[in-house]
């Protein structure tokens, strides 16, 4: 209304005019003004780890444009060709329909390469930053209540991108994807009694056959993309109807949430982010070679390079084969059970399946019903974050098993060595990273405490009258305290019995899990600890 | 010349297709020639042997000094071998030239293999040592320059795939054996070694012997590795052409790392 006496005072331009017009024109039609209305005074709080997630999405509209534009000139097909393109070394050579386009793409049709590598560092850096997001959810406690099913749906986001990730690094079958394709062939082959059914199934008769590109081809742009799209908005959906966390400070409650609108500020905001991260993408893919297909050749089962490895989000489950001593086969009658390839799937399998339930498990453990809007920082949670670590640790070790050849012949040592102790890792480095994490968090919290009560060491040193030598502690002002002094205090469940006066199994593996959880904590800061320790000070 | 008799005689009647009228009469006088050029060369080289045969008796000399002064050690000083080291009775020029001309020999330590090190002695003296060495018994000789002139780089980027690639990577770049052993990065070796690391099988390398990998293929190995060694890498630097683990390690470290930069950046709040 306030534009209307605006009108009046001054008379508006030709372009005001048409502006005005084509805004009622489109709100007369969708009724859109309630929506941006609604969605653009969302409240996004400002914290650097808040925009990791926004890093994922924009790398993934890259790959859609980057993806589109090397459509035209892809061919999924796996009919033998002579190529005859312009890089030398391969001229003459037999090859697939598709590794012979992929490499009409990288050296004769123009911009070809620079997509082809826009693709593959933004696919890269898409798992990268999906993984550093589900981190910071993970380490904030950002999926308690009610985040969990979207903790879920981000979960499936992460598989679907590996996915994509492993057809997309398969569809040049060049030698190096063609490897790959092999593992992934012999992982399913390893399934007792269907694996080799699907395997057939997978590659419509015996490995590699004519099939697997065209199929993975319609995976990789059409099935896999619309279920990550759909998943995605849901994800979105659920961002907005469950709000964003923030971290703890004076003004934020679980109740409200502080930060920027989405119009204007955030908006301007995001769509520069999304350029810069653009920018960075087409940066790296114009300096750094990616995915050299032409140097690998095309897929021809005898040959395997040294120091094959999938792309680095696959590399886990690379590692974890690796890591498998020799002799695990099982040889019953006429079958052989490859517990050497199926254990580590079953392994994988259950690594991933714990991080897509956790949220669940913690709910449970903690019995807390309750709707947190305030993330935790890290430290306050010592055993959730330990775990993480643990976790953390387990991943990077089958990652860094990946590239054991590679440890071997740039740190010098010999590969069997750098697999013995990689193994011993295995087992060793989760347990050590867990007990070290959680000192290290409780050390921390101390800190906070101290630092709460006692103040910060000021480094002014002061001479008193009978000589003694005191260094002045300054308090922290309202605004710093705060950060340190509120997160929430959870206490192991105490062992009841229920309403009929049993104490179910149950109930008994709760509170033991619940004393695991909580038994080694510090309390935060009350206000009377406070309050005692300033008149303590006058 | 010769051709002209032939065309009157393919003319004229049968009798007259005999003796220098024959129709094989070109193929003969060919033949003549080339055995009469091929004898003459043969025999100006021999005399040419003759003369140089004094001076590969000094180079062989001069070969045995260096190798009594800094092989006989390990070697023996009969190249019999000790328990140290193998007998070098027939390994050939071809094998001494490259352990000694990549610096290979004379061995740095002992270890899982003998590592390179800087070249210890001059072209002439390795030439020396390898005729000494071959002098006592028959081996592989030192390729000359038209045996590593390949013409077709794509069959021998084909071969590299299939026979080298498992342990030198497919790029060349190099790769792990078992027990500290390796294969090394092959970018800036030398045709003349690639072509006698192939013929001499040094350290963990098999001999791909002339029936297994035939000379021709050989050259076009190695006209392959000089393609890859001359040719930038088109797509940019290529981060050791070590595959995916480099660049995982590069988007994990200097890509989300800027970007994590970049997220700080904007949330910073202003002083």
């Amino acid at each position: 209304m306030s534009t209307a006496d605006a009108a009046q005072t001054v008379e508006p331009t030709k372009g005001q005019r048409f502006t005005g017009w084509a805004a009622n024109y489109v709100d007369e039609r969708t009724s859109i003004s309630g929506l941006v209305k609604e969605l653009g005074r969302k409240i996004f709080p400002d914290h650097w780890s808040f925009m990791l997630g926004e890093v994922a999405l924009y790398s993934f509209i890259v790959i859609l444009l980057s993806g589109t534009f090397m459509t035209f000139f892809f061919q999924a097909s796996m009919t033998p060709v002579f190529y005859d393109g312009s890089y030398v070394p391969l001229k003459g050579i037999e090859m697939s329909a598709a590794m012979a386009s992929t490499l009409d793409l990288s050296f004769d049709i123009r911009g070809g390469l620079l997509m082809r590598q826009v693709h593959h560092w933004a696919a890269l850096l898409f798992v990268a930053s999906i993984g550093l997001h589900m981190l910071r959810i993970y380490f904030t406690g950002a999926f308690r209540k009610p985040r969990e099913i979207n903790w879920l749906i981000g979960f499936v986001l992460f598989v679907l991108a590996m996915a994509e990730g492993f057809t997309g690094y398969s569809l040049p079958d060049d030698l190096l994807s063609g490897n790959g394709l092999r593992i992934i062939d012999g992982l399913v082959k390893g399934i007792p009694i269907i694996g080799t059914w699907i395997s057939y199934l997978l590659f419509g008769g015996e490995f590699p056959g004519e099939d697997v590109v065209g199929r993975f081809y319609v995976l990789h742009i059409l099935l896999l993309p619309a279920i990550l799209v759909a998943a995605l908005g849901v994800h979105m959906l659920l961002l907005i109807i469950n709000k964003h966390t923030q971290f703890a400070g004076p003004g934020r409650t679980n109740d409200n949430v502080v930060g920027v609108p989405i119009m204007p500020v955030f908006a301007a905001k995001a769509g520069g982010f999304f350029f810069i991260v653009f920018g960075v993408i087409v940066l790296i893919a114009s300096l750094f070679q990616i995915n050299p297909v032409w140097t690998y050749g095309p897929y021809d089962p005898s040959p395997v390079s040294a120091g094959t490895q999938p792309d680095w989000y696959i590399g886990f489950a690379d590692g974890a084969l690796r890591l498998v001593p020799p002799g695990w086969e099982l040889e019953l009658g006429a079958f052989t059970l490859s517990l050497n390839v199926f254990l580590p799937t079953i392994v994988l399998m259950l690594f991933l399946l714990v991080v897509a339930i956790y949220p669940f498990i913690e709910a449970w453990i903690t019995g807390d019903k309750r709707e947190h809007h305030i993330a935790d920082r890290p430290r306050n949670a010592p055993t959730r974050t330990a775990i993480g670590a643990a976790g953390v640790t387990s991943y990077a070790v089958m990652w860094g098993a990946a590239s054991s050849d590679l440890i071997a012949t740039h740190f010098k040592l010999s590969i069997e060595s750098v697999t013995y102790s990689i193994q011993a890792l295995f087992f060793l480095g989760p347990i050590i990273a867990y007990i070290v994490t959680k000192r290290v968090c409780l050390a921390l919290q101390k800190k906070d405490r101290e630092i709460a009560l006692h103040g910060y060491e000021s480094g002014r040193i002061v001479r008193l009258p009978n000589g003694e030598y005191i260094e002045v502690h300054e308090q922290l002002d309202e605004y710093d305290r705060w950060k340190l002094v509120s997160y929430e205090d959870y206490k192991p469940l105490m062992l009841r019995p229920d309403a009929k006066g049993r104490i179910t199994n149950g109930q008994r593996l709760r509170s033991r899990a619940s004393r695991w959880f909580f038994e080694d904590r510090i309390a935060p800061v009350t206000r009377t600890e406070i309050e005692k320790s300033k008149h303590a000070e006058h | 010349m010769a051709n002209k008799p032939d065309t009157t005689a393919q003319k004229s009647t049968v009798r007259r297709d005999r003796g220098r009228r024959h129709p094989l009469a070109t193929v003969a006088l060919i033949l003549v020639g080339l055995v009469g050029t091929g004898g003459a060369y043969a025999l100006f080289t021999t005399s040419a042997t003759a003369e140089t045969s004094a001076q590969a008796q000094a180079q062989i000399d001069e070969g045995a000094k260096l190798f009594a002064a800094n092989c006989a050690t390990c070697h023996g000083l009969n190249l019999q071998g000790t328990t140290q080291a193998p007998s070098l009775i027939g390994v050939g020029a071809a094998s001494v030239d490259f352990q000694v001309g990549t610096g290979r020999m004379p061995l740095a330590a002992t270890g899982p293999q003998a590592e390179q090190k800087p070249v210890q002695f001059t072209d002439e003296q390795v030439k020396a040592l390898a005729a000494y060495v071959a002098s006592t018994g028959p081996g592989p000789a030192i390729p000359t320059a038209d045996q590593l002139e390949g013409k077709n780089t794509a069959e021998g980027a084909e071969l590299f795939r299939i026979n080298c690639a498992m342990c030198h990577n497919v790029a060349g770049a190099g790769g792990a054996l078992t027990g500290g052993k390796f294969a090394p990065p092959l970018a800036g070796v030398s045709a003349t070694h690639i072509y006698e690391a192939m013929i001499t099988g040094p350290q963990n390398m098999p001999v791909f012997n002339d029936a297994n990998i035939s000379p021709e293929d050989k050259a076009n190995i190695i006209s392959y590795l000089k393609y890859l060694d001359e040719t930038p890498s088109v797509g940019g630097y290529g981060l050791g052409n070590l595959g995916p683990v480099s660049e995982g390690l590069f988007i994990w470290i200097f890509g989300l790392g800027a970007i994590v930069g970049i997220t700080i950046w904007l949330t910073a709040k202003s002083n």
